[in-house]
């Protein structure tokens, strides 16, 4: 028989020959428990994200605005059952999933905690959050296990449109009048620090991140992925005229990047632990959406099982 | 696969982005039957002009072969280089061949 080691040796063989990992191959419970989290928590990041966008969509200021966002919300939810499903090929139930999150025990993305307070946070949603979001996505397309992968090559290809309609918002408000203006200027300041923090702890702190590199899970460091959404977010703030606000801001020659300001981690742990403007109404609207769906999944069953008996008696 | 009556089972689902071409394999839903599993695969999988053409079928009903038998069953084709068109010499100057 082969032994636990020797499996262990040919699997990270394959990794490291770039080779994908797929459902059915022999692979560390580490690993796919790792996986298990991680998927399930983007999953779950992309159902809890329609609703803070959800909440403008019935006031856009106007039709072809209230079209982009309702596609752009719809596509969240097709987002999350692409990761619903890679997750259920590592063996869970898709039912057990999503008692992990309405049991508050499996997370989501915090950025989902915040308010969407005027019209100019949708545009800075897409701007900067689905902007962060593609930077991490972008990177997953190369991860290792081939069901994720996939899903996020599918992911990718819709999400350019999220990033590009929300900067659209954002463009058009600081063209707009002085209250306008300020508008977008506050959605800035506002979204700026949480968006950094999307990206998790830096690579010292951050408990997976070692592993999650070795099994190419990760392929770039939470730093890494952070310093290029800043060095591009900043160019694009610039070119409309507005300020990031952080006073430490400054381009750095030498390293090529953009030096910032240190992210207020206080705020960042407190929201993980669900202390958050938000966290309690997120759950509450997803645990009233699960209960009030329920007769509907059950009356579908009941429909399906009697048109099939009536098959068979024809 | 959960014993809850009530959870709607797994649907594998085959796109035709063209007429002419292949089905292929885009993605999986749960839905209670084939016609929602159809409906739900419209819903999802071809919100940008990707399809023409629907195929779902019931998870547990597809049948795969296993990691550990690919050796056997695909290795017999490595050494059989003769089923490719390269491998044969062409005379110098014969033509449209
Ligand atoms: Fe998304
Ligand atoms: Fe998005």
């Amino acid at each position: 028989m082969t032994e636990v080691k020797d499996l262990e040796a040919l699997f990270q063989a394959k990794i490291d020959a770039e080779q994908k990992i797929e459902p059915k191959d022999w692979m560390p419970e580490k690993y796919r428990k790792n996986l298990v989290r991680q998927v399930s928590q983007h999953a779950h990041s992309e159902v809890v994200g329609m609703l803070p966008e959800g909440n403008w969509i019935t006031r856009a200021p106007n039709l072809r605005r209230k079209a982009i966002l309702l596609a752009k919300v719809q596509d969240e939810a097709g987002h999350g059952l692409y990761l619903y499903s890679a997750c259920e090929t590592l063996g869970v139930t898709r039912e057990s999933t999503i008692d992990d999150l309405l049991s508050g025990k499996a997370k989501y993305s915090s950025i989902f905690n915040y308010p969407t307070l005027t019209w100019a946070d949708i545009g800075a949603i897409g701007w900067l959050v689905d902007g962060a979001a593609i930077m991490n996505q972008v990177m997953l397309t190369r991860t290792s296990y081939g069901p994720y992968a996939r899903a996020m090559v599918r992911i990718c290809k819709e999400e350019s449109f999220h990033q590009r309609q929300g900067y659209e918002i954002i463009a058009v408000l600081s063209k707009g009048t002085p209250e306008q203006k300020d508008m977008a200027q506050d959605a800035l300041n506002r979204w700026w620090w949480p968006s950094l923090m999307m990206f998790g702890p830096h690579d010292g702190e951050s408990a997976h991140t070692a592993e999650s590199m070795k099994w190419k899970i990760k392929r770039e460091s939470n730093d890494e992925l952070r310093q290029k959404f800043i060095d591009r977010t900043v160019q694009q703030a610039e070119v409309i005229g507005l300020k990031v606000p952080d006073p430490d801001l400054k381009w750095n020659e030498e390293r090529g990047h953009y030096d910032h300001g240190e992210i207020d981690w206080k705020e960042f742990w407190n929201v993980v632990e669900g202390n958050g403007p938000c966290n309690h109404e997120r759950m509450k609207a997803r645990i009233a959406a699960h209960e009030n769906g329920r007769w509907v999944r059950e009356a579908a069953v009941a429909y399906a099982s009697k048109k099939a008996r009536k098959k068979q008696a024809a | 696969m959960s014993d809850n009556p009530n959870n709607w089972p797994l649907w594998e689902v085959f796109i035709q982005s063209k007429r002419g071409l292949e089905h292929k394999h885009v993605g999986s839903l749960h839905a209670a039957d084939a016609e929602m599993a159809i409906e739900n695969a419209r819903d999802v999988y071809t919100r940008r002009q990707e399809g023409n053409s629907i195929w779902v079928v019931e998870a547990e009903h597809i049948h795969a072969s296993r990691p550990e038998d690919a050796e056997s069953l695909f290795d017999p084709a490595d050494d059989k280089v003769y089923r490719h068109p390269t491998f044969y010499t062409m005379p110098e100057g014969a033509k449209y061949i």
